[in-house]
């Protein structure tokens, strides 16, 4: 895994050096994470890459995750669909068995942090445990238009937390604790987007008898129904009319997401007459997703909804041309017709895909303009600052802090 | 190439650090708009007219303040959008003069373009009030010359330069930006120190003004 001073040809030596004063400044308190998986999604990639880097800056940070059984992550991901504004059936029940499951994790788990730093819904109720330390809310779902009913039920939770942050500011609303802006962001040393040899990128694709023969679309997610799947086919299919091309869904499961192995043979099932599209059902193997994406002609992220969308930062530090939804976090990251192509819907996608085969010089620029904005704004090392800083406002109310 | 001079008090650089801060208000209509501008913390203002010289440090298509670009943008009222992009900020010492203009512009454009008040925006589109919250903190570089002055603005960060130009003068109030301050009080170069206050930083990007204060004090230095 990279050293922190690793970064320092791809961001220069003065950004490291503000990291470590600001590390310098949080000596002496602990950080403890906690979320409710250990692999899997946006979250525990984050967590993974994160965690080691604050301890080398010099913050004891810990990383702590709940324990839950079957019924209570069908219930969260219920709560997930429902907070990103999809029609869920929440009962009664089901907040009895997150509040069961909850009290569980409450008994068992040690909150000893000076700093206690929850991520997403499942671990919410966490916060009961509140003693004189700091607790933050991290909430990595796109809550622009939530289920009222679930939000309702959280907000008991949230307003309890010293503060609250959000990946994109149409996530905000107004609440009576502190909130904050930090998008997550994407470490360009990891296996997932560190730079490889083509030999890799074409053993990865004879491992999965991917021809380099016509362009290649590719939509590398979970398989979830947010995810948008089986319209990527759609859209994938209105191309093909006209150009010749192959579609690569390519994915894995997250252990707190029950519904995904019913996504994926829907999926199966509508691909299985055409040879020209790959499922790739990939558990965590970061190397071959890199190599994947690296393969691309066109990158796609037609969510419905989004969390921040990591998968468009990845894309684009590749300088890949994009076609994504014009949902979550995602705008924050493609600028339509400058950094990428937006879309709205399956004939929105298709189209932009068309354009962009037919004119790749085209592609190609909004493929270098895409890899500049996540330089300057999505890599690791500015989420490592926003997170201290994120820190340091739990001591200081003020809008401008002198520590000088 | 003239003497050195030793500064009476040496300059210690300082870098800004920010956090943006969500408060939940937005924005849907250019009369809504209007109204929190006038209401919404100091801090708000100073972030949507200063983003996008530390988001963009590169060229890029959009506007140079976040009001002129949602206003051109989302509502489609270029006219607005352009008074607004063009308002001096250089001209203005505190926020609450900024804030003033900015506001004073938007009625302005309101008497006479009153269907600009009709228009909507479309969800998701809406604009978000963000607040920056700034950490200053001290950074381990100290120039008692010009010469050394120089070689440190060629190392130090983005954001450092960015505090001592941008946020001491505005947010903080001081009569000048930080470095014509040093120079002319410290080193008793009143030339360069007009020199460096007299150009617009708003108009370039955060590298391209580094180089400039560079090329200019070290000009001054082969006399």
């Amino acid at each position: 895994m990279a050293k922190i001073e690793e970064y320092i040809p791809l961001v220069g030596q003065a950004v490291i050096d503000d990291l470590k004063l600001l590390g310098e400044r949080l000596k002496g308190r602990v950080v403890q994470h906690i979320n409710s998986t250990p692999v899997g999604g946006g979250v525990a990639e984050i967590l993974n890459r994160m965690v080691p880097l604050l301890k080398e800056l010099g913050v004891d940070t810990k990383w702590d995750v709940i324990k839950g059984g079957e019924q209570f992550f069908e219930v969260t991901k219920k709560f997930h669909n429902a907070l990103h504004g999809r029609t869920e059936e929440v009962t009664q029940r089901d907040f009895e068995i997150f509040m069961e499951t909850s009290q569980q994790n409450i008994e068992n788990i040690d909150t000893y942090g000076d700093i206690v730093f929850i991520h997403d819904p499942q671990p919410i109720a966490l916060i009961k445990k509140k003693a004189v330390n700091k607790w933050l809310w991290r909430c990595h779902v796109d809550v622009s238009e939530p289920n009222e009913k679930v939000w309702g039920f959280l907000m008991d939770f949230i307003t309890k937390y010293d503060s609250a942050v959000f990946s994109a500011p149409a996530f905000s609303r107004k609440l009576p604790i502190r909130q904050f802006l930090i998008p997550p962001s994407i470490d360009p040393l990891s296996d997932k987007n560190r730079e490889l040899p083509e030999e890799t990128i074409n053993s990865v694709l004879r491992k999965y008898d991917i021809e380099k023969d016509k362009p290649i679309l590719i939509q590398i997610s979970r398989f979830d129904r947010l995810k948008d799947p089986l319209g990527v086919i759609d859209a994938y299919l209105q191309v093909k009319k006209y150009i010749d091309c192959q579609l690569v869904l390519a994915g894995g499961t997250a252990e707190d997401d029950p519904e995904g192995f019913k996504v994926l043979s829907e999926v199966q099932e509508k691909a299985k007459n055409d040879r020209d599209i790959h499922i790739l059902l990939l558990p965590q193997n970061d190397i071959e997703v890199n190599a994947l994406q690296r393969a691309a002609d066109i990158i796609v992220q037609k969510s419905l909804k989004e969390g921040f969308g990591l998968t468009v930062a990845e894309a684009l530090w590749k300088a890949k041309p994009v076609v994504a939804s014009n949902v979550g976090g995602i705008p924050l990251q493609i600028k339509h017709k400058y950094s990428g192509l937006l879309c709205y819907s399956v004939e929105g996608a298709s189209f932009a895909i068309k354009q962009l085969l037919s004119s790749p010089e085209y592609a190609k620029k909004l493929g270098a303009n895409g890899r500049e904005h996540i330089k300057n704004n999505f890599l690791i090392t500015r989420h490592l600052r926003d997170y201290m800083l994120l820190f340091l406002s739990l001591y200081y109310p003020e809008d401008i802090v002198r520590l000088c | 190439m003239i003497k050195l001079v030793k500064a009476k008090e040496p300059f210690k650089f300082c870098t800004r650090l920010h956090l943006s801060e969500l408060t939940g208000l937005r924005a849907t209509t250019l009369s809504q708009l209007l109204a929190l501008i006038k209401e919404v913390p100091g801090s708000c203002i100073y972030h949507h007219t200063h983003r996008f010289l530390q988001q963009h440090q590169y060229l890029s298509p959009e506007p140079p303040n976040d009001f002129s670009y949602w206003v051109m943008e989302v509502l489609g009222e270029d006219e607005l959008g352009e008074k607004l992009l063009s308002i001096d900020t250089m001209q203005y010492s505190t926020i609450r003069d900024l804030r003033e203009k900015i506001y004073l512009t938007i009625e302005d454009y309101l008497r006479y373009s009153p269907f600009a008040k009709l228009k909507f925006a479309r969800p998701g589109e809406e604009f978000h009030f963000i607040k920056s919250v700034s950490f200053i903190l001290p950074t381990s570089y100290i120039a008692y010359d010009l010469k050394e002055f120089i070689e440190i603005l060629k190392k130090i960060t983005l954001d450092s330069i960015y505090f001592h130009i941008f946020e001491a003068r505005l947010r903080l109030e001081k009569p000048t930006n930080d470095f014509s301050y040093w120079i002319e009080n410290s080193l008793g170069d009143k030339e360069l120190a007009g020199k460096i206050s007299g150009f617009d930083p708003y108009t370039r990007t955060l590298e391209d003004l580094r180089n400039t204060i560079i090329q200019i004090a070290a000009r001054r230095m082969t006399g």
